[in-house]
């Protein structure tokens, strides 16, 4: 007996296939992991459930029942509640007002009972450990306890499914274990929960039965209990134990660069940032390519912006050449020498209404100017450098960067990098979303990169790109480093047994 | 084969119109404009009307400049009525001290209301059409309560040749916007700000992680769109000869929001037209000139306004799809 079921689904974007034939069963009283890297589907799938995207093909049955969604509201009066990560109620209201919305008691008048309704709030929150104030606005509470008081308000309307979309990104270690009491307690009355999460030590927690979606596809489902730390991290990236040993996927040259003696181009300490980061040090050396491993959600991304000046830090120092930035700024890292290609190129990196030129003269303005007048002779000699030197295929300096081709966009964002003569460059999924030729070229540009003596801090979650392309990888999980891997080490295999090692059996 | 090429063909010329319309729809409908009225209105192609078209449109022009840099950051800057109050109601209280005083003192407060609206902007973080509408507001009151609510004549002779003189049988006044659009022109083209302007509002979180000063430029930009609002102030006082705070640039700020607009540059940022704006400025003096020499109603000339921003904000919309 299932609780909700979807047989076969598909769901086609263009270009993108994002579900291709995903079956995923849901039974009462059952927390059910939904894991996956990036682009793995499970938003997709989780908006098929909700009723936000009507699938292509296939069948989504609840309660045994062929069913059908045509808005995210049908989906919720049929008893299926999803809290997202960003909490969705109104911020302005009072916690009680929140909790009731749509729903207040009345007293005999036909108005809204407020004082019945802010004792009923009290009650209910303090199984949820909300000791707040009912009366306050919902807005003026931490994250944690809104998100307690949209989980009260999913199972007060009687959700039969709970959805929860990585719940525990923001809360701390103590209102985790909050949420897991809710959980269990939601388990024994019957509700199936689906529980979308990167943190394996949770999911091994609470878990009973779990799904792994890649690329859209599913690739396992079972008991969670029957299934190895070490297994499911090979399976969500996408690598069967058996040939992780592999070799050659990639245009790296493999060969080690980087001089063990040299004082470190970049230095890392300490970065802390509340929930994301703690404690995160490691050095970069002239010539050294060093990865940053984990996967998503382990502070990789935050740990690049934070050393470009972009992320907010709570302490840590950031050294380059050895010389100390101090309150790290964009502006200031630029200065220093960094150069930080961002994850999302297109919401963060190119300015896609403006021409390839533009873009790539677009940090060194200053440089190629006299009396706050640019040099077009200046930029222009710029630009054809990097152009030829990348391969940048265009129909002119002129053409605007949104009309090419993903790969050339990312060669664009990298000339503008490096036109700034920087000492670290910090690539975010250099390769992500471009075509095999790019791929191959980018890869290679970073081993001469290096090879020129520039330091290189590289994230992405290719786990064999990571492997190859890293002279040493920095492994990172929930915001700590877990473990470096040096000489020998840099496999895949050790990658995985690194991410998956189980930290809380002492 | 042959079906498809069929096929595509419409929709290519298709695209092709619509890049095209967005650039150059403003000037043909200017000529269009132009060639009615010179075959169905009566002492239309003379020099004294197109003087007076000339003399009305150049305020509208200078403020339409600021506006449109404000609008290639993806902001806006509704204070730019109440600037130009301000700068009239400065103006007799400081002409005692000579021309070039007065003239200071009005530009000054341009440049300190720019500073309040970029701050608010690029500091504070306030969305630009909150933030301006502030000293919108404001700017005005405090204007009224400057010249306390009187309006006064100006007898300057030297302020008045600025509104009223002729240099080589063309009014000051044009002379004044023409240099200021070729100034505007040549800073969004040329200068290292004028690049970093149309960067930040193509895409602001792209510029500020590639270290650009994202915060100075904008607080720039809404101080040069407000020291050109008070420009304005004070030629309207010297054309008009006399400074009424509460009357001088009121609902500019819409005029030059539809310039900018009607010009072709779009209110997502990233782009500016100037010699757009200056035509959309051209174009809605052109409409109201036409309908009031043929005796409508000031109420239908505002709808057929209303009509061509509706034509202007359509041809200029993104696409979906790609």
């Amino acid at each position: 007996m299932a609780l909700l079921e979807v047989v076969d689904v598909s769901k086609t974007f263009p270009g993108v296939r994002a579900l291709d034939g995903v079956s995923f069963t849901l039974k009462p009283g059952e927390v059910h992991a939904l894991v996956g890297e990036n682009g793995a589907g499970k938003s997709t799938l989780i908006k098929v459930l909700t009723g936000v995207y009507q699938p292509d093909g296939g069948e989504l049955r609840y309660q045994d029942k062929p069913s059908q969604f045509g808005t995210p509201m049908d989906a919720q009066r049929a008893g299926i509640s999803t809290i997202y990560q960003e909490v969705n109620l109104v911020p302005l209201m009072s916690v009680a007002q929140n909790l009731f919305l749509g729903r207040e008691p009345r007293n005999r008048f036909g108005l809204i009972d407020r004082k019945r309704m802010d004792r009923e709030a009290r009650t209910i929150l303090s199984d949820y450990g909300v000791s707040a104030d009912v009366r306050r606005p919902l807005g003026t509470l931490a994250l944690g306890a809104q998100q307690m008081v949209a989980l009260a308000r999913a199972v007060m309307i009687d959700a039969k499914v709970v959805i929860m979309d990585e719940p525990t990104s923001s809360l701390e270690p103590r209102e985790v274990q909050t949420l897991f009491g809710v959980i269990r307690d939601l388990h024994a009355r019957g509700i199936g929960i689906v529980y979308v999460s990167h943190r394996l030590d949770e999911l091994y927690e609470i878990c009973d039965a779990v799904t792994i979606l890649r690329d859209g596809k599913l690739v396992h489902t079972g008991r969670l209990a029957d299934l190895e730390r070490i297994k499911l991290v090979s399976l969500m990236l996408g690598r069967d134990m058996a040939e992780v040993r592999r070799e050659g996927a990639t245009a790296f040259s493999g060969a080690a660069t980087g001089d063990d003696q040299a004082p470190p181009v970049l230095r890392v300490r300490e970065l802390n940032s509340r929930h994301k980061l703690h404690d995160v040090s490691f050095d970069v050396r002239p010539g050294e390519v060093v990865g940053l491993g984990g996967l998503l959600g382990a502070g990789r991304s935050e740990t690049i912006k934070a050393v470009g000046g972009a992320y907010h830090l709570d302490s840590g120092d950031i050294e380059v050449d050895g010389k100390d930035l101090r309150k790290p700024t964009p502006v200031r890292a630029v200065r220093a020498g960094i150069a930080v290609q961002p994850e999302d190129r297109k919401a963060e990196g190119i300015v896609p209404g403006l021409s390839v030129r533009e873009n790539i003269a677009l940090a060194v303005l200053p440089r190629v100017s006299r009396g706050g007048l640019v040099s077009d002779a200046k930029i222009d000699a710029i630009v054809e450098r990097f152009m030829t030197r990348l391969r940048i295929k265009a129909s002119s300096p002129d053409q605007a960067v949104g009309d090419l081709s993903g790969g050339n966009q990312q060669k664009v964002l990298l000339a503008r990098l490096l036109a700034t003569d920087p000492k670290v460059l910090l690539l975010d999924e250099p390769t992500r979303g471009i075509d095999v030729g790019a791929k191959a070229e980018v890869q290679s540009l970073i081993d001469e990169l290096a090879a020129e003596g520039l330091g290189v801090v590289l994230v992405s979650s290719d786990a064999e790109e990571l492997v190859e392309g890293s002279d040493r990888v920095v492994v990172l999980r929930d915001g700590v480093v877990v473990g470096t891997l040096t000489g020998d080490e840099v496999t895949t295999e050790d990658l995985m047994s690194t991410i998956a090692k189980d930290t809380r059996e002492h | 084969m042959s079906t498809e090429t069929v096929a595509a063909r419409p929709t290519i010329d298709g695209a092709r119109l619509r890049a095209w319309l967005p650039k150059y729809g403003v000037y043909i409908a200017i000529v269009l404009l132009v060639l009615y009225n010179i075959f169905f209105t009566p002492y239309f192609l003379t020099w004294s009307n197109l003087r007076i078209q000339l003399i009305q449109v150049a305020p509208i022009v200078i403020v339409a400049l600021g506006m449109a840099l404000v609008i290639g950051t993806e902001g806006i800057d509704l204070s730019v009525g109440s600037v130009m109050a301000l700068a009239a109601a400065l103006i007799p209280l400081y002409l005692g001290y000579g021309v070039v005083a007065a003239v200071l003192v009005s530009l000054l407060a341009g440049v300190a209301v720019g500073l309040i609206n970029g701050v608010l902007v690029a500091k504070v973080g306030l969305q630009p059409i909150v933030a301006t509408l502030a000293l919108f507001v404001g700017g005005r009151g405090l204007a009224v309560v400057i010249s306390e609510g009187k309006l006064k004549d100006i007898r300057d002779p030297n302020l008045l040749y600025l509104g009223s003189g002729d240099l080589l049988g063309i009014p000051v006044l044009v002379w004044i916007a023409a240099a200021l659009v070729l100034v505007i022109a040549f800073v969004v083209r040329r200068t290292v700000f004028g690049r970093r302007l149309l960067a930040i509002g193509g895409n602001r979180p792209a510029t500020e992680l590639a270290g650009l000063p994202v915060k100075r430029v904008l607080i720039t930009v809404y101080v040069v769109c407000a020291v050109l609002a008070s420009i304005a102030g004070l030629l309207s006082v010297a054309r008009i000869q006399s400074s009424d705070a509460s009357a001088v640039g009121l609902l500019i700020e819409l005029s030059a929001i539809t310039a900018v607009v009607v010009g072709g540059t779009p209110l997502t940022g990233g782009k500016v037209r100037v010699l757009g704006t200056v035509a959309g400025a051209l174009l809605m003096q052109l409409v109201i000139a036409t309908m009031i020499k043929h005796n409508l109603q000031p109420s239908t000339t505002e709808m057929v306004q209303a009509v061509i921003i509706l034509i202007a904000v359509y041809v200029a919309r993104e696409r979906k799809t790609r």
